[in-house]
């Protein structure tokens, strides 16, 4: 058991690194190129949503062929 | 009759726009032509979407999209009559941003003359850990009635429920990642109730017959996709992707996707971007059956077939300036054109005939989509 302990202790500590709060590595004033339109996943919704809607159609697979979420956090 | 076109819209990919969680979208509104042309079938129609906020806390959208179907496709061709159909679909949906997260609801409801189909969703999407990741949970029931030209005793149903959830990560200045997942479940009648099978007959001068399909009435499929997107020096972006797709009928399919975005001076945009899809067929899948009511469930529906595809396509946007549209901020007119290929492994072209049954040559066909749309921001 002895020796267990410093492996134990190490465990312990890495598992409760992540529990602080967490450093942005990008900050919000680094992310301008990530605010260009030209970063969207989805430039314009209707034709996203058309392709998808053809894709879906004429194929056997279906799901995840959007992508969420832009996480710039620009506003 | 064209179930899968249900599906993308029953997830309200038409209402969710590519925003980040803490703001939301855009004002805006798209008028779009689009145009499919390919295999014998040609599918046209407008499609209206239109997103408006207030007091930077809701918002509410719209979206009103329309098929005018053509077919003569290679399964009318040899076992029924070409025909044509318009489908109409309305979606509307509301947005609630609060704090970090957004809160989304949304329905459809699309009809055409031997199907009509609801579905309601909802999501959230929240920012967390210094605004570099943004998660989005999402949900999406539906509820379809299935019915049979020319036949007034045949009406069926179909429910299905869509779970999401959507992991968006900023890795570097220049370098965003993306991560789906999306589990779709269906119950009900699943199969097309014009489309037959055939199997090998002796007594039949052509050698075969045809009987009517049978599906199972469960399906599950689980859906996977892994994306990235960088900017690069110059001003533009590229990005790639990939998607693994399996389901309880064994069907497999993966994708793989390449896009890239170059703006030019101020006001043109062009993309360019070439996709690569491939799947392996269903379970009962066959194209010729050795003799009739052979096993259980039976299919020769060529999407649940083994086959390929690949498409190319180009884009470009231009911003105009409107005189005395003041009230618009800023409008494009938008035009995308992707050319497709199709080939398939085990489904054969029956328009040859006086060959042994089985030795047709395997069906392929290339098709032409078109859109163009106007944008106004406002």
């Amino acid at each position: 058991m002895k020796n267990l302990r410093p492996a134990l202790w190490l465990a312990i500590a890495l598992g409760t690194a992540g529990c602080g709060p967490v450093e942005p590595w990008v900050k919000p004033y680094e992310r301008e190129r990530l605010a260009d339109p030209i970063m969207s996943w989805d430039r314009d919704p209707v034709s996203a949503s058309y392709m998808k809607h053809v894709y879906e159609s004429r194929e056997g697979s279906r799901g995840a062929m959007g992508g969420a979420g832009g996480g710039c956090g620009c506003n | 009759m064209r179930r899968h076109a249900l599906l993308a819209l029953s997830c309200c990919a038409a209402l969710s726009a590519p925003a980040q969680a803490g703001v939301l979208a855009e004002d805006r509104a798209d008028v779009m032509y689009h145009l499919y042309d390919g295999g014998g079938v040609e599918i046209d129609g407008p499609s209206m979407l239109v997103r408006k906020k207030f007091a930077e806390k809701y918002a509410v959208s719209a979206n009103y999209y329309v098929d005018l179907v053509s077919s003569a496709s290679i399964d009318v061709v040899t076992t029924a009559s070409p025909y044509k159909e318009e489908r109409k679909e309305y979606s509307l949906g509301g947005e609630y941003l609060r704090g970090k997260s957004i809160y989304t609801v949304g329905f459809t409801n699309s009809k055409e003359n031997d199907y009509e189909a609801n579905a309601a969703s909802v999501s959230i999407s929240q920012d967390m850990f210094g605004d570099l990741t943004t998660l989005q949970l999402s949900f999406s029931r539906g509820w379809d009635q299935v019915f049979r030209r020319g036949d007034d005793t045949f009406e069926d149903r179909l429910d299905r429920r869509v779970y999401g959830a959507d992991l968006t990560q900023v890795a570097t200045k220049s370098l965003i990642l993306g991560l789906s997942w999306e589990t779709v479940t269906e119950e009900g009648f699943l199969n097309n109730p014009y489309r037959s099978v055939r199997y090998l007959d002796p007594e039949a001068a052509s050698g075969y017959s045809y009987q009517a399909e049978v599906y199972p009435r469960t399906r599950t499929g689980n859906a996977l996709a892994v994306r990235g997107r960088h900017f690069l020096p110059w001003r533009a972006a590229a990005q790639a992707e990939y998607r693994w797709y399996s389901d309880s009928w064994g069907v497999l399919g993966h994708t793989v996707e390449l896009s890239y975005t170059q703006p030019y001076g101020a006001r043109w945009v062009f993309d360019a971007r070439y996709r690569w899809y491939t799947q392996d067929g269903a379970d009962f899948y066959s194209d010729l059956f050795p003799r009739e009511d052979f096993q259980n469930f039976l299919a020769r529906d060529k999407e649940l077939a083994t086959m390929t595809s690949q498409t190319i396509g180009i884009g470009a946007s231009y911003e105009l300036r409107l005189p005395g549209m003041d009230f618009l901020e800023k409008t494009t007119v938008n035009f995308r054109y992707d050319y497709m290929l199709f080939d398939y492994d085990d489904f054969r072209d029956l328009r040859v005939t006086g060959v042994p049954p089985g030795t047709e040559p395997f069906y392929d066909f290339s098709a032409n989509v078109v859109q163009l749309f106007f944008s106004g921001w406002f």
